[in-house]
């Protein structure tokens, strides 16, 4: 069955390939495009399933091991050869899982969705094409088969933030996320290149088994162009800026690409690298800084955002924040665990946040939403459930996988208590904000026009179905990992183990023990470990149960308080509100530089130089011509002449 | 033996008709005179072929003379005919005037 793994991204891709030339050729029947577009999908799922059994089934040590499944040769030139092929380990399959089975329920939910779009077609096609593109990407066996991927997925994260291409803000933000992951591609590339100079192989087995040989400054270096990457796509600090953005697109895509897959493939990316980065405590801290810094800023704009979307959007920024925090401290199971708890809250946070505008007419301004809980109640408990996820209540995923980030970072050999607090923080503001959110869209009054209040309804039984199925997913996708310390049993660390290792082991390392119950035996400081680890735990739910404590009093009991304080702190509300200018920040330096340059090349260099070269050479010619057509006089014993006094000159030359 | 004329006698005559027939044609305006200097020049290259023909005691030279003397002929018809259309057109043969091919 491991053999079949290479069916998972074919799948995908015929249905690309069926939909994106036959579809649109023939114009077919949207029933059969959608049939095609999820029947892909679901295989896809499948196979994952059936991939994911039968490497369940192998002793914990076999499953690291499984060989490459290679299909051919792609590139051979010189030192160079690069294969198609896949690897099959715990992590590859997980996300592969993650990937394809969060993709397959929101393919089904876009079917409602855009059902009355005319790029119905088009719009699997390039739905499939990710997927195929994201799948390439989890499980390629080598860096250049995953930068084709990772090149793929931001490509069609392109062509489906600007799928309404008419329009000229979605345009625009889709060149904004092209552009700004051009950057982080850029970093990401010179990564590759450094590893294939320092190692003369790109395949992940052998990069990873002659990795000890580099030395620190090397490593730190190529660890650091590699995070300049997930940085780009996975929108952390500074490269955030395209994400919010991005939610110019159908709302199902910023669902699959903006919040489930593509933008966490920066932390597989790392996860899967970890080797090298056990190897460079810089670049560690730096992931880590960086994902602290991000999880608290972007939780800052996201409590006064009133788009719906664009609050989901930072959320996402500032949970990715989170996930690279956790792979920065060392905890790299635990990031991809939290990649996944988040996969499923966040996708179905998205959904449901297209489910309310499709039940207010198309409405993302919060501010004119309220009491529809009533009228769409499925939508409503759905999205409770996920925002008690994101919010860390105890009993939902969201709970198990950012504790576990948070006492990682406390108490991890890379990590540090400042990390903690600011996890800590933005935890708060996260329940804060997303229950704002809830309280805003759902409860109260409702502030819609009368035109649009009377249309508010229910979305159909295809959009919520896989609303009602990822709301299971949220609330049960955290049993895989509970905490030793809560007396169970962490299914989810002990398959990623073989692959990732155990998580550092900090002060209180007995407490939790991955690899195995022989560290919790007998060791002295375990007592104290187990102790400030459910402290923790107790402080994180209290913040956030003290985050939605002030979410119900401004929004619910005491409604005109906010804009009271808005008035009050008039300058910071202001500055978070434009999101502290960092778009014009970006523009005047950057953006406006690039285009003087730009323009400077093109009226000196171009116009100056290139042009004035090629006129040159045509005016001499030019020249060249009138001077020498006075020859041609037209007298015929001038020609004659010439003659003669030609062959007068050759057989001088013969003859002497 | 008869006293015979040195070889090199024919051959000056015949460098000196040349000459004059090139010199002819670079200098004279009238075509129908430049068309008779190449006449001659044609000659004193006959002349030539048979001085060298009879020198080297072999045909081919004499072969070539006819052959040359039948295009000469054959020139003169065509050259004729173009001085006529010539002059009908442009009322002159004088080459300095016929001069239209020019920048």
């Amino acid at each position: 069955m491991i053999e079949l793994v290479w069916l998972i991204p074919l799948f995908p891709f015929l249905g690309f390939l069926f939909n994106g030339l036959i579809g649109r050729w023939l114009n077919l029947d949207k029933r059969i495009v959608s049939l095609v577009a999820c029947s892909a999908l679901g295989f896809a799922f499948l196979f994952s399933i059936l991939v994911f059994f039968s490497l369940l089934k192998l002793s914990p040590e076999a499953r690291a091991v499984v060989p490459d499944k290679v299909l051919f040769d792609w590139i051979v030139s010189g030192d160079l050869k690069t294969v198609i092929g896949y690897k099959i380990d715990p992590l590859s399959i997980i996300m592969a899982l993650v990937v394809s089975g969060v993709s397959f329920f929101i393919h089904v939910y876009s079917v409602g969705y855009m059902r009355d779009d005319p790029g119905f077609t088009r719009y699997f096609a390039y739905l499939n094409l990710f997927v195929f593109m994201m799948l390439t990407l989890v499980l390629a066996n080598n860096f250049l088969l995953m930068f084709v991927g990772w090149e793929g997925v931001g490509l069609c994260s392109y062509l489906l933030i600007g799928f309404w291409f008419e329009r000229d803000a979605p345009a625009n933000a889709g060149k904004k996320a092209f552009v700004v992951n051009r950057v982080g591609d850029f970093g990401f590339l010179l990564g590759i290149f450094l590893l294939f100079a320092h190692l003369g192989t790109l395949e992940f087995n052998e990069v990873f088994a002659k990795a000890p040989s580099l030395d620190t400054v090397t490593v730190t270096l190529i660890t650091l162009m590699l995070f300049v990457g997930a940085a780009g796509k996975s929108a952390q600090i500074p490269l955030y800026v395209w994400l919010p953005d991005a939610m110019e697109g159908p709302t199902p895509v910023s669902s699959l690409i903006h919040a489930a897959t593509m933008v966490t493939s920066g932390v597989y990316m790392i996860a899967r690298c970890h080797v090298l980065y056990n190897m460079a405590p810089v670049s560690m801290a730096v992931v880590a800084i960086v994902g602290a810094a991000t999880a608290l800023y972007a939780a800052t704009m996201g409590l006064v955002q009133f788009d719906i979307k664009r609050v989901l959007a930072y959320s996402t920024i500032s949970q990715l924040g989170y996930m690279f925090l956790a792979v920065g401290v060392g905890a790299f199971s635990a990031g991809i665990f939290h990649l996944m708890t988040h996969a499923f809250f966040k996708g179905l946070l998205f959904l449901g946040a297209g489910s309310v505008m499709h039940a207010m007419s198309g409405e993302l301004d919060m501010r004119k939403m309220g009491g529809i809980w009533k009228r769409a109640p499925i939508t409503f408990w759905t999205f409770l459930i996920a925002t008690l996820a994101i919010a860390g209540i105890p009993g939902f995923s969201g709970f198990f996988s950012k504790d576990e980030i948070l006492w990682q970072a406390f108490n991890s050999t890379h990590g540090h208590v400042y990390l903690w607090a600011v996890g800590a923080i933005a935890a708060g503001m996260t329940a804060f904000y997303m229950f704002r959110l809830t309280f805003v869209t759902f409860l109260g009054r409702c502030r819609a026009s009368e035109e649009v209040k009377k249309h508010i309804h229910e979305s159909p039984p295809i959009m919520t179905i896989p609303l009602i199925v990822l709301a299971c997913l949220s609330i049960i996708g955290g049993y895989v990992g509970i905490p030793h310390i809560l007396g169970g049993r962490n299914f989810f660390h002990e398959f990623l183990a073989p692959v990732l290792g155990g998580l550092p082991q900090g002060a209180g390392h007995a407490a939790f023990s991955l690899v195995g119950d022989a560290f919790a035996g007998g060791s002295a400081v375990e007592g104290s470990g187990v102790n400030m680890e459910i402290l923790l735990m107790g402080i994180s739910v209290a913040i956030a149960i003290i985050g939605i404590s002030i979410a119900f009093y401004l929004y619910i009991w005491k409604t005109e308080v906010p804009k009271r304080l808005a008035q009050r702190f008039k300058t910071i509300y202001t500055i978070v509100f434009n999101k502290y200018y960092v778009d014009e920040i970006y523009e005047a330096c950057f953006v406006n530089s690039t285009k003087k340059l730009g323009t400077f090349l093109w009226r000196e260099f171009d116009d100056g130089v290139v042009d004035r070269s090629v006129n040159l050479v045509a005016g001499l010619m030019l020249w060249f011509g009138r001077v020498l057509r006075r020859i041609q006089t037209g007298h015929v014993q001038g020609y004659a002449l010439g003659i003669i006094l030609g062959a007068v000159i050759i057989i001088i030359f013969l003859i002497r | 033996m008869p006293s015979t004329v040195p070889s090199i006698y024919y051959l000056i005559v015949s460098a000196l008709i040349f000459a004059i027939g090139a010199v002819g044609v670079l200098v004279r305006r009238n075509a129908i005179v430049i068309f008779m200097c190449i006449e001659m020049m044609l000659s004193a290259v006959n002349l030539t072929l048979i001085t060298v023909s009879h020198y080297l005691n072999s045909l081919d030279g004499v072969l070539m003379v006819f052959f040359v003397m039948t295009v000469a002929a054959a020139e003169a018809a065509v050259g004729l005919a173009i001085f006529v259309l010539l002059f009908r057109g442009r009322k002159t043969i004088k080459v300095d005037e016929i001069n239209l091919l020019k920048w």
